[in-house]
């Protein structure tokens, strides 16, 4: 497939990248593919620039809070919902970090795989614990393993104290796991409930990995859920856990609990795991990422978000190739993704998100967000409330979702509000367009930014033509 | 190269903070003078998404088996403190059902205790596309049952809205959707929607899309200027969800924490009941006008209650109350069109018989759907009850399924909106002659 040099460019920068910064459509220019490429790399993504603190910490902190709360709560209300909010507050100074790295970084593809991944194992917002470990969960587990082996992913985010908490794993416990044998009134350290909860086993099958209609059953979903069981975080208060049922492991972080643990061997997916301890459940997860269902899976999200809502077969094949002969290494998808000649086709098909919309409006402008009160709730008002999507599931991938009429006005309005702020300083707005969208400006979005009234007209122009919404 | 700059201290971009609530119409058709009472006739669908517990929404308290099973997340017997409200002597309403049980009270209420989708995946994702594709099979339809109803009453050109943060599937299709939200465009001189209609004349996606906003903008002033209370900021709660400033109405109806901070969080569940109490009224106030849509859908997430369930208080009983709340919303704002109104409140599939070891429930398979109106014919549940006898459990785990959910949507499209059983078993429920619509349920 013959492209023309100038399309390729803007492709590599909207498509693959979060969109243009001024100059970045002729640094890619001439070598598109290398200009990719040469974001892959195996540290893994970058990370948000500020002092955040670890997922651990955060953990404990919340975990003291609500052992401390009824004590608080005698002093008053006040220092309870005081302390509340504050640990609340922690998640936005990371959000607003995560965006201004978006905004600013020369790697935006390397961000927006990263982004990705992030959203294939979605960790949200649901209650206090899990709000403060989005954060941590992205720069702790997803990160680092980006460009690795996506064993390495799954199992870094199995692991994560944020994974375990969202989707209810921390507190399954085996029923007839040691600790449940033992339990009885009164007995130290005994857990108030006891018992199986297959949310996280399930979620692992049907969205991290094989995908939903890949054949396994109900009885997979519940044993893999039994092998599971122990995979927790280690309290603050471990000392109540002391003697014979201790476990190894630093507060805030995680650790294999057998005392949870259902003992004896567990069968799924037609295969015997005898291992014992943390090792059944991680051979498991080793034996899913290398099954073919779970290559097909991969490779058509990652398909769908990159290229198409309904990704060419052809793509989805190489991809899922390039999965299976690299033993799962995503550096190898990436760089089979960008060699992909379907991932070029000029034809703009993907609409952006909320988030995309945003973060490449402030590219365009060569600017960031600076201020969280005022970016969040944008976000919030246009369907993507940050740290907090919808369900496991992640946020919506189709054009559908996101082009609401509703939507479009939304985008609108926030558009015009945004030009009369920036268009003053950023230059001519026909420069901004041709530095944003380089050959994909169209005739008729080019004339009627040259015909606008006023400065803040034409960047409106820009921001909400059908080029700019698009990638 | 790089200059940052902080946009966003100085001016309006507060248009857009605080929204999220957002009514999707179908169509601009104009209001048909033909039909006769049937262009009165109004179809609120209430789509409740993460598996809403049944067993909780409509305990069956005289079932013999339903404390033994629940533990200490069963809604208590009929006469105790936070006991089930009574229907009759097997079931009841969930204490947070108030104005639900008001309604049966006057026949305006009934349930379907055992209703189920024909997916037996237990995934949230695949069995919320059956819900709203309206097929037998997963991704076996692109659009929703409720917009193909709409194409199937052709020539009567019917209005239709849907509530929800993003389109919702249940209301996708070739009749273009559109949405509003409170806190909407602001700037009414500008050019800008002029200029943009012309860039997207040919545009498939943004077009219609544009047309339909701007428009719904239009009618959202009239709408909700009978309302004093609705503004922007009284759709502004702050309630504590998700370490964000302010949050919307929609955020709301997102689990919230399970980690209930004593007073804070009942009063983040009254909060979130005054939103969507608001939402109801809004909504009403959309379909009360000349023009105004007859049919709308709405959707509430956070129902997914793996842990920490609660019972007559908690997790899912403010829910509960969102749910009770939008229904009193609407059917006081609907004020006399509500003898003309139908609502279905369904979800994607049921809870686990069974408590489970988090104080929650697991996935399962049927669950209760609600049918409320001003016009319903009297009658006691809506398909059978299959009891929670250990050896009548689906897979012997969840209530079994008596009734198909389609059943229970061709009777009220033929019953409520006319729609003809020949669309009904072939285009809007397609390859679906063997599911009978259930009937008798309007008068």
């Amino acid at each position: 497939m013959s492209i023309d040099p100038g399309f390729e460019a803007s492709i590599a920068v909207t498509r693959f990248g979060l969109g243009a910064r001024p100059g970045e459509i002729d640094a890619a220019r001439g070598d598109a593919k290398g200009y990719l490429k040469a974001q892959i790399r195996d540290s893994g993504a970058d990370q948000p620039q500020g002092q955040f603190e670890t997922g651990a910490a955060h953990f404990v902190q919340v975990r003291e809070y609500q052992i401390d709360k009824r004590q608080a709560k005698m002093a008053g209300e006040d220092p309870v919902k005081a302390a509340v909010r504050q640990i609340r507050e922690s998640a936005q100074p990371e959000f607003l970090a995560r965006a201004q790295l978006a905004a600013q970084t020369d790697a935006s593809f390397r961000e927006r795989w990263t982004l990705f991944w992030c959203n294939h194992f979605t960790v949200a917002s649901k209650n206090l614990n899990t709000a403060v470990l989005v954060g941590p969960f992205e720069r702790e587990a997803i990160r680092p393993h980006v460009f690795g082996r996506f064993e390495d992913l799954l199992a870094a985010s199995t692991m994560h104290p944020g994974m375990l908490l969202y989707l209810d794993q921390a507190q399954s416990i085996g029923p007839n796991s040691p600790i449940m044998q033992m339990r009885g009134p009164g007995f130290p350290g005994r857990p108030k409930a006891g018992g199986l909860n297959e949310n996280l086993a399930r979620e692992i099958l049907e969205l991290h990995t094989l995908g939903v209609g890949s054949g396994y059953t109900q009885a997979d979903v519940t044993e893999f859920a039994r092998a599971l069981t122990g995979w927790s975080i280690q309290g603050p208060e471990t000392a109540r856990f002391g003697g014979r049922f201790a476990s190894a492991g630093a507060p805030g972080e995680f650790t294999f609990r057998e005392a949870f643990h259902e003992p004896g061997a567990r069968h799924i997916l037609g295969k015997s795991y005898n291992q014992e301890g943390v090792a059944q459940a991680g051979a498991v997860l080793h034996d899913i990422s290398a099954s073919p269902a779970t290559a097909h899976h991969l490779a058509t999200k990652i398909a769908r978000h990159f290229v198409a809502d309904d990704p060419p077969p052809a793509l989805v094949a190489r991809l899922e190739r390039a999965y299976l002969q690299s033993g799962g290494r995503l550096d190898q998808v990436a760089d089979a993704l960008i060699e992909a000649p379907e991932a070029w086709a000029p034809q703009q098909t993907k609409f952006k998100t909320p988030y995309e919309f945003l973060i490449s409006s402030y590219r365009a402008v060569g600017a960031a967000p600076q201020d969280f009160t005022r970016f969040g709730p944008v976000l919030t008002g246009l369907g993507q409330q940050p740290f907090n999507a919808p369900s496991p599931k992640g946020w919506a991938e189709d054009a559908e979702a996101w082009a609401a009429p509703d939507a479009i006005v939304k985008r609108m309005s926030w558009s015009e509000s945004f030009s009369q702020v920036a268009a003053p300083v950023v230059g001519q707005p026909i420069q901004i367009a041709q530095n944003s969208l380089g050959a994909q400006l169209s005739p008729p979005v080019a004339l009627a930014i040259s015909r606008a009234e006023s400065r803040p007209e034409a960047l409106s122009i820009l921001l909400m033509s059908p080029e700019f919404q698009r990638r | 190269m790089t200059r940052p700059l902080d946009l966003t201290r100085r001016s309006a971009l507060t248009a857009a903070a605080g929204i999220g609530v957002s009514v999707t119409f179908l169509g601009r058709q104009a209001f048909a003078e033909v039909g006769g009472s049937l262009a009165k006739r109004k179809l609120v669908v209430i789509v409740c998404r993460g598996a809403m517990d049944g067993l909780s929404v409509s305990p069956p308290v005289g079932d013999s088996n339903y404390h033994a099973l629940r533990g200490e997340i069963a809604i208590a017997g009929f006469d105790q403190p936070g006991g089930a409200l009574k229907l009759d002597d097997t079931f009841g309403l969930h204490p947070k059902l108030a104005t639900v049980h008001a309604l049966a009270m006057k026949g305006q209420a009934r349930i379907a205790p055992a209703v189920a989708t024909p997916d037996r995946a237990r995934s949230h994702f695949e069995a919320q596309d059956v819900l709203e594709s309206g097929s037998s099979v997963v991704y076996g339809a692109s659009s929703g049952w409720l917009n193909r109803a709409m194409e199937a009453m052709g020539p009567r050109k019917i209005e239709a809205i849907s509530v929800g943060a993003q389109a919702p599937l249940i209301l996708r299709g070739k009749i273009q959707a559109a949405s509003w939200s409170p806190g909407g465009y602001k700037d009414r001189d500008s050019r800008l929607p002029a200029i943009l209609a012309d860039l997207y004349a040919h545009d498939p996606l943004l077009g219609p899309a544009l047309a339909t906003g701007l428009d719904t903008e239009a009618m959202a002033k009239l709408a909700t200027a009978s309302e004093a209370t609705i503004t922007p900021a009284s759709m502004v709660t702050p309630a504590p969800v998700a370490g964000q400033a302010p949050v919307d109405s929609m955020a709301m109806m997102q689990p919230q924490a399970t980690e209930p901070a004593g007073r804070a969080y009942a009063q983040a569940g009254r909060a979130g009941a005054q939103a969507a109490r608001t939402l109801g009224t809004t909504l009403a106030g959309f379909m009360m006008q000349p023009n105004g849509p007859q049919v709308a859908a709405i959707s509430i997430d956070g129902f997914d209650t793996h842990a920490n369930q609660g019972a007559a208080e908690g997790q899912l009983a403010n829910r509960l109350a969102y749910l009770d709340a939008v229904v009193d919303g609407l059917s006081s704002g609907l004020g006399p069109e509500w003898r003309n109104t139908v609502v279905v409140a369904a979800t994607e599939f049921g809870r686990t018989a069974h408590i489970n070891g988090t104080k929650g429930t697991d996935h399962g398979t049927a669950s209760t759907a609600l049918v409320l109106g001003g016009g319903l014919k009297s009658g006691g549940i809506i398909g059978d009850w299959p009891t929670l006898q250990q050896a009548r459990l689906f897979e012997n785990r969840d209530t079994a399924p008596t009734l198909d959910m389609r059943g229970l949507f061709k009777g009220v499209l033929a019953e409520q909106m006319g729609v003809s059983r020949r669309a009904l078993d072939t285009t809007v429920f397609p390859d679906s002659a063997n599911v009978a619509p259930a009937t008798a349920i309007i008068a």
